[in-house]
């Protein structure tokens, strides 16, 4: 089998598309390369997708723990504290366990529900991965709120602005434009939390995984670890190259009003494992 | 354990639960609690001594130690520590095996072959007749050594960072009363840096905490293990009969977990406010006002 004939068919295997059986034994380099690849779809749909949902979920959190009244404020306070103060691990575990004792079927308003897809990665998973964020990238903007600049305020309502108006040209921007730095550190490391999926509580249907999970496969069968996971660093190393780039993008187009010297930089810090 | 608790088919009520309980396997479970905590306690002092090693060699003057310094604070960044974990195992594994093969074994040959790692009976780690306890203990230690590792790496870019982060004139400062650099070191630079350290160094601590259940992949019998195994229904033939009980179990890991959390946050705090006393940072100035 040639490098392309194996791209060919396990190209896109993690989706369930090409070679059904994986490789059994003669493991090439190549075959590592594709497979792994072919798993890291599922990274980036479980980082992507948490994300883009997180990132709105994450606003209204802020928001609401920035509140004054207290019934709204708590109930965003214990929603932090509870995802970022236990392990994502635990939270899939119990996640996975919760949706598995749901009815498989019920009918509601007459209409009849099925939940057992509940249980499958591509959505268990990807809700844990979503509170999750939300909850993260909602301690991130609170911060950031909190340390908009007195004056930017007082120079919003000196211009007339108020409430919605004031919030959505002046305050909501400049929250982002504070928070965006630690954020993209939340992305690249909800990213390497992806890697978890396959390997707490969800299991993998088909040996359809991520490309953890068909690294750990290849490390099984030929007692090696020291060619598959490093072809996974590779590929997360990339990946973190990539969500840099585009997060860099978006920060110098929230920073671009300002005077070159005072825009603030993105600095990758490693400090976030959940 | 308690005569009580003899016939367990015929209890029930209150005393069905103090003896579910107390049974062997749960005081086995009670006990793992214990190894958790152990492996902090080790982990933590062991991370950060690499970490203050890998941010002194990567400030180093002399190249080569520099670059491995700062290519050991590069490692984590960029690169899933899970992958580290599962990765670092199984490598130290078979380092020591191959080289405990390199002496025991007639001619050492290359163990790597095919599909398989060989080594002769003799040089496996722990011996396949030791017991049970031993090989528990092996993989506890390579467990602690791969997140003094993995931390380590974290804690040094922390503290790279904290000793870039002293004032420039307190070093010229120490110089000009003609300090050698190792005295501008341990007199001025060490003690200053811990308070620009710790908001780093308690962040680290709390995913330290948040990452213990990993010792479930590297194979340790840990909480997660013993909650799994606990929790799983168990049909008549078991003493305690019972449902899926893996949720309660969980949510009894997750309430741990945040009160153990909640508590360090509390420590954390209290050691920055002593941590502050009388440092030329915003929160030694508040701490001065305060006290004025």
């Amino acid at each position: 089998m040639t490098c392309w004939e194996t791209i060919q068919a396990y190209g896109l295997r993690s989706i369930g598309i090409g070679e059904n059986l994986l490789p059994k034994s003669d493991f090439t380099i190549c075959q590592q390369f594709t497979l792994i690849g072919s798993g890291m779809i599922w990274n980036l749909y479980f980082g992507v997708l948490a994300l883009v949902f997180g990132f709105f979920l994450a606003n209204a959190v802020a928001l609401a723990r920035n509140a004054r009244n207290p019934w709204i404020r708590k109930p965003a306070e214990w929603f932090v504290f509870v995802f970022r103060g236990s392990p994502l691990f635990i939270q899939f575990f119990l996640a996975y366990e919760a949706l598995v004792l749901l009815p498989k079927e019920f009918t509601l308003f007459g209409v009849e529900i099925s939940t057992s897809w509940t249980t499958r990665a591509w959505a268990g998973a990807l809700l844990v991965l979503f509170l999750n964020t939300a909850a993260y990238s909602a301690e991130i903007f609170h911060g950031a709120l909190k340390s908009i600049p007195k004056g930017d305020l007082e120079a919003a309502e000196a211009y007339g602005l108020t409430g919605w108006k004031k919030f959505i040209r002046i305050e909501w921007p400049t929250m982002l434009r504070l928070g965006w730095p630690a954020y993209t550190n939340e992305a690249i490391f909800l990213f390497h939390a992806t890697t978890l999926v396959y390997f707490s509580g969800f299991p993998a249907f088909a040996q359809k995984g991520d490309a953890l999970y068909y690294a750990n496969y290849f490390a099984d069968k030929t007692f090696n670890p020291f060619i598959p996971y490093p072809i996974v660093a590779f590929y997360f190393i990339l990946l973190t190259l990539l969500v840099t780039f585009v997060y860099g993008w978006v920060n110098a187009r929230l920073n671009r009003h300002l005077p070159s010297n005072t825009r603030s930089k993105i600095r990758l810090r490693p400090n976030l494992i959940r | 354990m308690f005569q009580a608790c003899a016939d367990p088919k015929a209890i029930e009520g209150l005393t069905w639960a103090f003896c579910y309980l107390t049974s062997a396997k749960h005081v086995d479970f009670y006990w793992s609690f214990l190894t958790v905590l152990l492996l902090l306690a080790i982990t933590a002092p062991a991370a950060l001594g690499m970490g203050f090693m890998g941010a002194t060699a990567a400030r180093s003057q002399i190249a080569p130690v520099s670059w491995l310094g700062k290519i050991y604070i590069w490692m984590v960044r960029g690169v899933p520590d899970i992958i580290f974990f599962l990765f670092f195992v199984i490598a130290l594994d078979q380092g020591i095996e191959y080289i405990k093969n390199l002496f025991v074994c007639d001619g050492g040959a290359w163990p790597w072959q095919g599909l398989e790692f060989r080594v002769c009976p003799e040089a496996k780690v722990p011996l396949a007749k030791s017991s049970a306890f031993w090989h528990q203990a092996y993989g506890f230690m390579l467990a602690v050594v791969t997140f003094a590792i993995v931390f380590g790496a974290f804690v040094a870019n922390v503290i790279y960072g904290a000793m870039q982060a002293v004032p420039r004139a307190q070093l010229e400062t120490a110089e000009a009363y003609g300090m050698s650099r190792s005295q501008v070191f341990h007199r001025i630079l060490v003690p200053q840096m811990w308070v620009y350290a710790l908001p780093g160094l308690g962040n680290l601590w709390m995913i330290l905490i948040k990452a213990t259940p990993l010792l479930f992949l590297l194979g340790v019998k840990d909480i997660v293990y013993y909650a799994r195994e606990l929790g799983g229904s168990k049909t008549q033939a078991y003493e305690y009969p019972h449902g899926d009980w893996r949720l309660w179990y969980f949510l009894g890991l997750l309430v741990f977990y945040l009160v153990f959390t909640r508590i360090s946050e509390i420590g954390i705090g209290k050691l920055t406010a002593r941590l502050s006393h009388g440092q030329a940072t915003s929160g030694g100035e508040a701490l001065r006002k305060a006290a004025a």
